[in-house]
């Protein structure tokens, strides 16, 4: 078979001999491989302390990583795309929007006071309402170019940051202050009880979308085949982009905005999984995205001395494969 | 039995399908032909409830498609429109497993993997089965699509344009394959072809379409005439039979002969004229 048609990369000429599952098993491999260099690397010092500390961030970047990627996967089949995510779309804007007008209506004394809980639900409700808002006006009736979305995204992610941006304007120093530490992704500062909390919803969430992967697998042939093969086009897709955008704006809310980690993890994902069934492109780009935070993050700790955050790292990367991607789109 | 009446599709103030009514009995290959924009499509996609229509109503059998369960419907009735573009990496088998979707979902019984290995076969794709399609040609992705809608297994088979794409070799054996699902299978095959000459060979039954409204329905030898074509398609096509087919001849420039400078019934064309008789594209002036 490979004697027929030629190898377009050594990707797929390697991936031939792999079956799907043998390669998750791969995934998974790599995963706790750098989960085990995170947590045991250069251990000196109170070891409890250490390991307790590490063991946060390590649930942290775990939870994020998997949530991000198998909700990036899931709402790339239901809007038929492999160019957006909900982040690229203007979650992230929208996140330090809310972030912005929240100190500016509450102040920061209150800000303070409200309590994790509270705090957490407000950004969660309040992303996932204008997001699915968003979403169903978008995608709501019939198939609109992928371009058009993109814009859609691009201008209301302008449109948010522009606002938040006069919001930090008009606030004070140290409100100030309090906004920039929200705003950047960070797994350092993670709220413990949040981290349970995120993984129920997680596991829900991910669970909801695992039972659902015969219904996405039919719905990457588009929406008129997936209609003529009887999947209820509207409820489905409702509920998938709803479930998607939950994952994506728990993450969010855990540690920051992390914009094209979704994007990458899914790409690759697309790319080694060998097949574009969901039983493994899903959890394959939920390893990935794992393996992305995990190993990144031991790399800076341990090699580079930790010279800069994750976050910066995968933005700069991830807005090159983005721009890569848009061209090679454009061209075929 | 595919029961359409008074269906009306509208875009803007546009009327694409104009208060259309129709009846297809099971059984048998019916072709809707007409030129572009005759609504041909549009008609095809309401019967398989891909588009809502704005007025009247389209039952298959006894499910009303506007309100029946989706997933039932998809038991009874499956459509191929014209293939897109795929985002997914998918194997030929991928596909035609997909098509078993409305009766086991994700999950594949026996008889699934039965129904499965008989599309293949029936498509031809024993040597392609478990090739990529997007490292397929346009032919071979389109036996594959078609192989999933026979996967699916059920009464009614709408096709939009399946001959698209293919060779005349291919376009024939497709051909075939959905004489012999209407044959061998019982199964109502609907097609909705551009070459006429396809539909006069092959249809029980063709359905003439212009302007959104229905200008004819009958079997080939009373679609196949030279008036009703005019009318359809706004072209003068020269019918001939030929073993008991008629073929028109929209092939050729519109045949006016050189000798006599019509292209009428009287024309020495008509004659039996044994010697080749010069054509030409425009009635010369008499010197």
């Amino acid at each position: 078979m490979s004697a027929t048609s030629p190898p377009t990369s050594t990707v797929t000429s390697r991936s031939r001999s792999l079956t799907p599952n043998k390669r998750l098993v791969l995934g998974l491999a790599v995963c706790l491989l750098a989960a085990g260099v995170f947590m045991l690397a250069n251990l000196s010092g109170n070891l409890g302390f250490v390991l307790e500390l590490r063991g946060r961030k390590l649930a942290a970047m775990v939870l994020v990583g998997w949530s991000t990627g198998v909700a990036t996967v899931a709402f790339q089949t239901v809007t038929n795309n492999r160019l957006l995510t909900p982040s690229i779309m203007g979650l992230d804007a929208l996140y330090v929007f809310i972030q912005s007008i929240l100190v500016l209506v509450l102040g920061i004394a209150l800000v303070g006071q409200v309590g994790a809980y509270p705090m957490f639900f407000l950004n969660v409700g309040l992303m996932l309402l204008a997001a699915s808002a968003l979403t169903s006006v978008l995608f709501g009736k019939r198939s609109r170019s992928v371009y058009v979305v993109v814009l859609a995204g691009l201008v209301l992610g302008s449109v948010l940051r522009a606002l938040s941006s006069l919001i930090a304007r008009v606030l004070d120093p140290s409100s100030f202050m309090v906004l920039q530490d929200n705003l950047f992704a960070s797994f350092t500062a993670v709220n413990p009880q949040l981290i349970w909390l995120c993984a129920v919803i997680v596991a829900l969430a991910s669970g909801y979308l695992w039972s659902m992967r015969a219904t996405l697998d039919v719905l990457t042939l588009g929406r008129d085949a997936a209609v003529s093969l009887g999947v209820p086009y509207q409820r489905t897709m409702r509920r998938v982009l709803l479930v998607a955008t939950l994952l994506v704006c728990v993450s969010t809310a855990l540690v920051g905005p992390i914009t094209f980690l979704g994007l990458i993890v899914a790409a690759i994902a697309y790319q080694v999984s060998g097949t574009g069934r969901h039983t493994v492109t899903m959890p394959m780009a939920g390893l990935l995205g794992v393996a992305v935070l995990v190993g990144g993050q031991a790399i800076l700790e341990q090699i580079l001395g930790q010279a800069t955050v994750l976050s910066v790292v995968i933005e700069f990367i991830g807005g090159i494969a983005f721009i890569w991607l848009v061209i090679r789109k454009a061209s075929s | 039995m595919i029961l359409v009446s008074g269906v009306t599709k509208r875009y803007g103030k546009t009327a694409v399908v104009d208060d259309v009514s129709l009846q297809l009995p099971r059984g048998g290959v019916t072709a809707i032909v007409g030129a572009n924009g005759a609504g041909k499509s549009t008609l095809l996609s309401m019967i398989a409830r891909l588009l809502d229509s704005d007025a009247g109503s389209i039952t298959v059998g006894d499910l009303d498609v506007a309100t029946c369960d989706s997933r039932e419907l998809a038991r009874r009735l499956a459509i191929l429109r014209q293939t897109n573009d795929l985002q997914s990496r998918l194997t030929v088998a991928d596909l035609v497993g997909f098509g078993r979707f409305p009766h086991s979902g994700g999950r594949h019984t026996a008889t699934d993997r039965a129904a499965i290995e008989q599309a293949i076969s029936w498509m031809n794709l024993h040597d392609l089965r478990d090739r990529f399609l997007d490292e397929m040609s346009g032919g071979q992705r389109q036996r594959a699509f078609v192989a999933m809608v026979l996967a699916q297994d059920t009464e009614y088979l709408l096709l939009d344009e399946p001959l698209n794409n293919l060779d005349v070799a291919h376009a024939h054996a497709m051909l075939t394959t959905l004489r012999r699902a209407a044959d061998e299978l019982n199964k109502t095959v609907v097609i909705v072809v551009h070459d006429i000459n396809y539909a006069s060979c092959w249809a029980d039954q063709i359905v003439a379409m212009k302007n959104g409204v229905i200008r004819a329905v009958g079997s080939p030898r009373e679609i196949m005439r030279r008036p009703l074509l005019k009318d359809v398609f706004e072209l003068d096509i020269e019918v001939v039979e030929l073993r008991g087919h008629r073929i028109a001849h929209f092939y050729l420039p519109v045949p006016i002969c050189a000798n006599c400078n019509s292209a009428n019934e009287a024309c020495c064309l008509n004659r039996g004229v044994s010697e080749p008789v010069p054509l030409t594209l425009r009635p010369q002036v008499a010197s």
